[in-house]
């Protein structure tokens, strides 16, 4: 009786999830292994050029520092886009999930919201304009400001943060404004009724209780920030040039499709390599 | 007799029929580069019958790809003569039939023998343009155009210079200034040394004419490589930029327009080709900004005060451009290292 039961469940889960593997595997599964499979070739295997297997495009990684270099480069930028991102994206959403209530908290989660709903590419050619000497930024602090200033900040480092932090704010804002939320007021009050002050409910409370949501919106804007390469072409000028923009140079501009594939999996191992080393502190986070 | 005139005419018109026949070519070229022009395009089908559809490449390579991997899917591609040897010795491309280009015995037999275009012994390209990589500077920062090509390490203009993101380009920019040969360059330390003290002048890199155009108009540079045909379309739309060729001199390049040898409309695709090449479109098509034509009539036909007449029909100029031979896999690759290098090193 227990197995006919188990059986007929086990059909049941497999019916109900089975759309969703279908969607993994053509989704996810072949378009990868697709690449997994270039990455091992010689050359792009089309019409009748010669190719072999071989192993050679992981090796160029490591036979110039070129890759290395810029891999940590990228790293860098990830983990500086993604710091500035919790340390504005937190406060945020602290505010807009205890703070503010009714109908303000709608229209200013749609603010937040609104940025998504724009291309990518237009976002970042209005930053171009914004940071530009004699842009935007600059027109609008001279006339505003008794004393010239000169904001020059097109084609430099920052100018790559403040792209990609405004890219991936609402990220970090979304998963804590969801774990803020489900923090029972309750909660809060009794603390507060015990005489626990502002600063130790949030550090014992509402940081705990929310890191889940935090640490899901990091991750989320970490990964693709190492991989970026639209912004820092855009935004960066002569110090633009990034892990991604490497990979995007291999397809489009070089044409070597096997190279860019073998680069793009280096990438992947390494960003799965620093996930597994913080997932300790990622577990601790989720109990 | 008689009747055998009348057999020759017969024939004649016979094998005239299939070209009046309206057939559908293909032309592979770059975007926005002549063959896709409207006017042209429609002028052409009037005139013949023929219509024509474009499909577009971003990269030498991937030419070479759609040319390998879709047999008979194109009638008339366009080949930069540094690659049409590539594209014959693989069967890509068939010769050209020169009876039925009546323009071609309009471009000059320096053009027309070119050794690149002329790979296996016969004409696979008919030249349709050349042009010049060299630099143009804003003259709203010079007073004078300079002479040198030296001016891009000029400190001066730190933070004000540009060069485009392409690894062949830089390298053999290089090589000018350090006087050699760009198609044989012997000591590739010097190239190495002279860009990367060129990189803390570089304000950014730029990718198409249209990045080039934004960051002249924004004041942002000073000094930038650039094309000719480019520079000359930025000029009369007005941009406040002057176009030098330096006494060290200037890259030269050649296009040729080829039919590949798996096409099946071989009459449509010369009789495109000869359109190409024809005086008539070249003046026109220069008025909105071309590279020059290699078409000498077409050339000739030129108003006094253009641009391709004015700075590449100056004898002392063509005498100073070294053109563009074919760079083997493994020199590329070793510049592509060389310029990736650099550019990490930032």
């Amino acid at each position: 009786m227990s197995t006919i039961l188990a059986n007929q469940d086990r059909l049941r889960i497999f019916g109900l999830l089975s759309p969703a593997y279908l969607w993994l595997t053509v989704a996810i599964f072949l378009p990868l292994s697709a690449m997994f499979y270039f990455s091992f070739l010689s050359d792009v295997p089309f019409g009748d050029t010669e190719w072999t297997y071989t192993t050679e495009n992981y090796a160029a990684f490591f036979q110039t520092s070129t890759y290395a270099t810029l891999l940590w480069k990228s790293v860098k930028l990830g983990l500086t886009v993604t710091a500035i991102a919790v340390l504005i994206g937190f406060p945020c959403a602290y505010v807009l999930a205890k703070v503010i209530k009714g109908r303000s908290r709608e229209a200013l989660f749609l603010l937040v919201i609104l940025p998504f709903w724009s291309n990518s590419l237009v976002r970042i050619f209005s930053w171009a304009i914004v940071l530009r000497g004699n842009g935007v930024l600059e027109l609008g602090l001279n006339f505003i400001l008794p004393f010239e200033v000169d904001v020059n900040l097109m084609f430099s480092t920052p100018a790559i943060v403040i792209g990609l932090v405004h890219s991936y704010l609402p990220y970090v804002i979304l998963t804590s404004y969801l774990a803020l939320q489900a923090i029972d007021d309750n909660l809060i009050d009794a603390a507060r009724s015990m005489g626990a002050n502002k600063l130790t409910i949030l550090w014992r409370i509402i940081l705990p209780l929310s890191l889940p949501g935090l640490l899901a919106g990091a991750v989320l804007i970490f990964v693709p920030v190492v991989g970026s390469f639209m912004e820092p072409r855009i935004l960066g000028g002569r110090v633009g040039t990034y892990y991604g923009t490497v990979i995007e140079d291999q397809f489009v501009a070089v044409f070597n499709w096997p190279l860019g594939a073998a680069l793009s999996f280096i990438l992947l191992a390494v960003v799965l390599l620093i996930l597994a080393v913080a997932s300790p502190v990622l577990k601790k986070a989720q109990t | 007799m008689k009747t055998k005139f009348h057999f020759a005419t017969a024939i004649a018109v016979l094998t005239a029929v299939p070209a009046a026949s309206a057939d559908e070519i293909r032309v592979l070229n770059w975007q926005g580069y002549g063959t896709d022009l409207d006017w042209a395009v429609a002028e052409f089908s009037e005139a013949t019958g023929h219509t024509v559809v474009h499909e577009y490449f971003n990269s030498e390579q991937e030419m070479l790809t759609k040319l390998r991997t879709n047999p008979g899917a194109y009638d008339v591609v366009l080949i930069n003569a540094a690659f049409t040897p590539q594209a014959q010795s693989e069967g890509l491309i068939g010769p050209i039939d020169g009876s039925k280009i009546a323009n071609l015995a309009d471009v000059p037999a320096d053009l027309s023998g070119n050794q690149d275009l002329n790979a296996g012994g016969a004409l696979h390209g008919v030249p349709w343009t050349w042009g010049l990589t060299s630099f143009a500077v804003n003259t709203n920062d010079f007073s004078e155009a300079p002479t040198s090509i030296q001016v891009f390490w000029d400190g001066d203009f730190a933070g004000k210079v540009s060069i485009r993101d392409d690894a062949l380009e830089a390298v053999q920019f290089a090589a000018i200034a350090t006087g050699q040969d760009i198609n044989d360059i012997g000591d590739l330390d010097a190239i190495e040394a002279k860009l990367a003290a060129l990189m803390p002048q570089i304000r950014t890199y730029w990718g198409s004419e249209n990045d080039w155009n934004q960051f002249m108009a924004a004041g942002d540079l000073s000094v930038a490589t650039f094309w000719s045909g480019s520079a000359s379309r930025s000029m009369s739309a007005g941009l406040p930029v002057q176009f030098v060729v330096p006494e060290e001199g200037a890259i030269g390049w050649l296009d040729g327009l080829s039919i590949p040898s798996s096409s099946t409309k071989q009459d449509a695709a010369h009789a495109f080709i000869n359109w190409m090449i024809d005086p008539d479109f070249y003046v026109r098509w220069a008025e909105e900004g071309a590279p020059a034509s290699a078409n000498a009539k077409a050339a000739a036909a030129l108003p006094e005060d253009a641009f391709n007449k004015r700075i590449l029909g100056d004898p002392a100029v063509v005498a100073r451009v070294q053109f563009q031979r074919p760079v083997s896999a493994e020199n590329r690759e070793t510049y592509l290292e060389l310029w990736q290098g650099l550019k990490a090193a930032q």
